[in-house]
């Protein structure tokens, strides 16, 4: 067994001077009768190249987003990564070490950490962001908690143009608190919701872009919020959004979650994620998830250590503010990486070309007969109103080999209204052609 | 002295090693870096677009006008950043990593290639299941292997880490309890257990009882027959324990628990000590998270991503959250509807693929009858340490172990070298410290989990290393251990002022007014 170093007479000679018999003799403590005397109905080691090709061979039955035209977006997005990301990414000096607990032999991992914590913190324009949690929708259930802890107020309200998986999360990791969560109604034409000063509201929770693609201004109701005393969170599903839309910082968020697969992390069928989670300096006690903080040694050079760890569980045990023990450190590192190879200029760049995209595709769409694009402001995201069964209609295009969008009943369910409605994204990605594509096989479809 | 090709191996004893920093402040390979932000040449970037004709803004007047603040760099002077701090990291790769409870094994590179395949990596979450038959199918199969290798009949794959595999499973129970109408308030958790199991109890609503070990390490029998009661929703259990121990009472403390009403939950960090030996589903367990990156070898990346399905009894099959994979004549299909008795969606989309392709690649590789061998040789190898080091460190509990070999600071008593102490001057003998004050039931504790991956070579090299600071500590040398670590890139960090004035992002140095 090629992963496994010890020979037949490794294990003899060990055993001989532990003084054990046999490897039973070390499983002593097992009741006799649960030891499994049959060999389990499982198969037997295989060589990599036997491996690969069943691997392969699954691969090859899933159509990759990059076969053929892709518009889906949602929640996860097809970028393009840079070959230096998988490159770097890979270094087995990253890609095998564990969590910084050592800082001074982990100073490679941890300066990554506190790069990455400062460029999310100036991405959606907050003052301190954490080492990252699992994904963008369990940020949001942790960023509610948080509300909670802070306000001591105990009405959640969820936006319903917040994605609803997002909002199906926040139900589920608030089950068992005595939360009250209510969600409004989706509404597709856009505008922010109206929302209520309810008594002992904790945080109203709002995406942007929302689910349907339409940019809210969203000071106002921060503003409103703030007067009596409740919180606004910010989610975005869409990172590369915060290369383009004035950020939810200077917008007067509270604590902001982000799904960050967009930058440097493939789509993978829906994980590993990143999700960024950041807030405002005051509230810093109150954060879930692992901090990285400046120091310096005994020397007095400057140095990184994980910081702040008595809100975390394996110090405070039960009265810890979540009982996250992970970041999702790889996509984190992959995230970072990309961010620096863009910079400011690149992201701007790769944010507009977004943009340009979407706005290119929301007008060739128009020009399709008898659907209509549902918004007036977008960025990388719209909605499309077709005449009916919007997941018929999607099924007969993959057929074709054209991912062409999201039927809003996968996410919001069927009859619900929305039932005629289908979510596209379009990215750098998309070409000219894919977009052309995309409109002649709609339009032969729908005639 | 010589060495092979004629060169002396020592410097000349009249040439003294000079020390002091150099005019760079780099070390040889070991190459100080400025942090990205202090790279920064505006408007440089490391990536370049096609040209594509901007349109008029449709952002509804929300551009962003403000400056980001993200610094420009090449490519190549991102490649050299991360190549160097790279460097400034201990790895698996580079050496034997014995932290307890963390199971750090070799990670495949198979693993790595076949999760990176564009019909794995290139496909979305929402792409319609007829274009995913293959994803449904690993994620299929992964469950097959796990719902076989743990005896339990259900498995839910959505939960991400193993924290949130122990909420998905908590939950579940609650949710299996309420459905019965049998609202219980409390969740018993041994003293040794790892702070996730509380916190998770915490955030089911659940009030933690914590049931005290025994003097062999394991759970008190007596106190926990004297806590269980009605009142009591589940018992939440690491096996092997986090003493690195079996639990030998565990089917009585599975019957135990059920003719109390409540249900069994297990920690399986420890898997890993048992996988193809035992299964928890034969000891009376009702619900398990299993550490896909620890007994099935995804790699830790420097704290996560990690991924942690939960197998269950048949008992809380119905409670358990999906999505799931469904057979519908030829066709994988992916069920998302919630039944309304089971908890609700744990994560947006579902579970951890990248994770699912390189533990079922990792499995397939083993196969039954290797995953048998990883248990037993990880068990070995920790008896072998525990063996071999019994005479000059201090065990905290008689073996035979299982996959770690526990230690506790009874042995430097009065050298003045603390287990934090001990640890460090580990690093600078080439090895990553094993866990330090983990478990909490034993003073200083020192937790060794060497993994089925190291050789005979390279324990006999780590209990060389071993021994060595077990005798230089009794003999009174106390200030190299202080002073340790001195070959790292750093020396010891002051944690302390790091928590009283947090700086958690780069500031810019201050401008001054003046100038």
């Amino acid at each position: 067994m090629r992963y496994l170093p010890l020979t037949a007479d490794d294990r003899q000679d060990m055993l001989a001077s532990i003084g054990a018999g046999d490897i039973d003799d070390l499983f002593v403590d097992v009741p006799a009768d649960k030891l499994l005397g049959e060999p389990l109905n499982l198969p037997d080691h295989q060589s990599e190249m036997a491996i690969e090709r069943h691997m392969s061979a699954l691969a090859a039955q899933n159509h990759a987003a990059g076969s053929g035209p892709s518009f889906l977006g949602a929640g996860a997005y097809r970028h393009h990564v840079p070959a230096t990301v998988k490159h770097l990414m890979s270094r087995g000096e990253f890609l095998t070490a564990y969590t910084p607990y050592q800082p001074e032999i982990s100073q490679g991992t941890l300066q990554v950490l506190f790069e990455f914590q400062t460029q999310v913190a100036r991405l959606t324009g907050m003052e301190v962001a954490n080492a990252s949690m699992y994904d963008g929708s369990t940020a949001c259930g942790e960023a509610v908690l948080m509300a909670r802890r802070i306000t001591k107020n105990k009405k959640v309200i969820l936006s319903g143009n917040l994605h609803p998986h997002y909002a199906d999360v926040v139900e589920t990791v608030t089950r068992y608190m005595d939360d009250d969560v209510i969600r409004l109604p989706a509404a597709p034409e856009g505008g922010l919701p109206d929302v209520e000063i309810i008594d002992d509201l904790s945080c109203v929770v709002i995406q942007n872009p929302d689910v349907f693609g339409h940019v809210h201004d969203l000071a106002p109701l921060a503003e409103k919020l703030h007067e009596a005393g409740a919180l606004l969170i910010v989610v975005v599903t869409e990172a590369v959004s915060l290369g383009a839309i004035r950020s939810p910082g200077e917008m007067g968020a509270d604590i902001v979650v982000v799904e960050g697969q967009s930058i440097g992390n493939s789509m993978n069928f829906g994980g590993p994620y990143l999700g960024l989670f950041a807030t405002r300096l005051r509230y810093v006690r109150q954060m879930p998830g692992r901090l990285c903080g400046e120091t310096v040694d005994s020397d007095g050079q400057r140095g990184f250590v994980l910081t702040l760890s008595t809100r975390e569980q394996h110090i405070r045990r039960e009265k810890a503010t979540s009982n996250i023990c992970t970041n999702s450190g790889l996509c984190a590192l992959a995230f970072s990486i990309h961010l620096s190879l863009l910079g400011e200029t690149g992201l701007r760049q790769l944010a507009s070309i977004n943009h340009a995209r979407a706005v290119h595709l929301a007008e060739k769409l128009e020009a399709v007969e008898g659907v209509s694009v549902v918004n007036e402001s977008l960025f990388n995201e719209l909605t499309l109103r077709v005449p009916s069964d919007a997941a018929g209609l999607v099924q007969r295009l993959a057929d074709q080999n054209i991912l062409a969008g999201v039927p809003a009943s996968r996410l919001f369910g069927e009859g619900t209204g929305v039932d005629d409605l289908i979510l596209l994204a379009a990215t750098e990605t998309n070409t000219e052609e894919d977009i052309d594509q995309l409109c002649d096989a709609l339009q032969e479809a729908l005639s | 002295m010589m060495n092979r090709q004629g060169r002396p191996s020592q410097a000349a004893e009249n040439t003294s090693r000079t020390t002091g920093p150099t005019s760079t402040g780099h070390k040889a390979l070991d190459l100080s870096e400025p942090l990205i932000f202090e790279q920064d040449r505006p408007g440089q970037t490391g990536v370049d677009f096609e040209d594509v004709p901007l349109s008029r803004s449709r952002l509804g007047g929300l551009d962003r006008d403000q400056s980001i603040g993200l610094p420009g760099l090449t490519e190549s002077q991102v490649v050299r950043h991360y190549t160097r701090l790279s460097r400034k990291n201990y790895a698996i790769d580079m050496g034997m990593f014995p932290l307890g409870s963390c199971t750090m094994k070799h990670n495949p590179r198979l693993n790595e290639a076949m999760a990176g395949l564009p019909g794995f990596a290139d496909i979305h979450p929402l792409q319609p299941t007829s274009t995913i038959q293959g994803a449904l199918a690993v994620m299929d199969q992964l469950g097959d292997w796990l719902i076989e290798l743990t005896g339990m009949p259900g498995v839910s794959l959505a939960p991400k880490a193993g924290a949130h595999g122990e909420l998905c499973g908590l939950m579940t129970i609650r949710a299996a309890l309420e459905a019965r109408g049998d609202a219980r308030s409390r969740v018993l958790v041994p003293e040794s257990a790892h702070g996730t199991n509380p916190a998770t109890a915490a955030l089911c609503g659940y009030k933690v009882d914590s049931i005290p070990a025994n003097d062999e390490g394991r759970v008190d029998l007596e106190a926990l027959k004297e806590k269980l009661d009605d009142d009591v929703a589940a018992i939440m259990l690491t096996n092997p324990n986090t003493c690195g121990l079996f639990e030998r009472d565990i089917v009585e403390i599975a019957e135990l628990t059920h003719a109390a009403g409540a249900f069994f939950y297990c920690d399986g960090a420890n898997f890993n000590a048992i996988v193809g030996k035992v299964r928890p589903g034969d000891l009376g367990i009702d619900a398990m998270h299993i550490n896909l990156h620890k007994t099935f070898s995804t790699p830790h990346g420097g704290g996560g991503p990690g991924s942690g399905p939960v197998t269950f009894s048949e008992a809380l099959v119905p409670y358990a959250p999906g999505p799931f994979v469904k057979q519908a004549g030829d066709a994988l299909t992916l069920d998302e509807g919630f039944e309304p008795e089971a908890i609700g969606r744990m994560a947006a989309f579902h579970g951890q693929m990248g994770m699912f392709i390189r533990a079922l690649t990792y499995m397939l590789s083993h196969g039954g009858d290797g995953l048998k061998q990883v248990a037993e040789d990880a068990v070995l190898n920790a008896n072998y340490i525990l063996s071999s080091l019994q005479d000059v460190m201090s065990p905290s509990f008689a073996g035979p172990c299982m996959h770690e070999a526990l230690f506790d600071d009874k042995f430097l008593k009065d050298t003045g070298v603390s287990t934090l102490d001990f640890s460090k001057a580990l690093i600078d003998e080439g090895f990553h410290p094993m866990t330090m004050y983990f478990p909490l039931v034993v003073q200083g504790a020192m937790l060794i989990e060497p993994t089925e991956t190291e050789s005979r070579e390279s324990l006999d090299e780590f209990i060389h290393a071993l021994r060595h600071l077990a005798q230089s500590a009794s003999s009174g040398k106390s200030n190299s251990f202080v002073a340790a670590p001195q070959y790292a890139p750093v020396t010891r960090l002051d944690e302390t002022q790091a928590a009283r004035k947090p700086v958690l992002s780069y500031q810019p140095p201050e401008v001054d007014a003046a100038e």
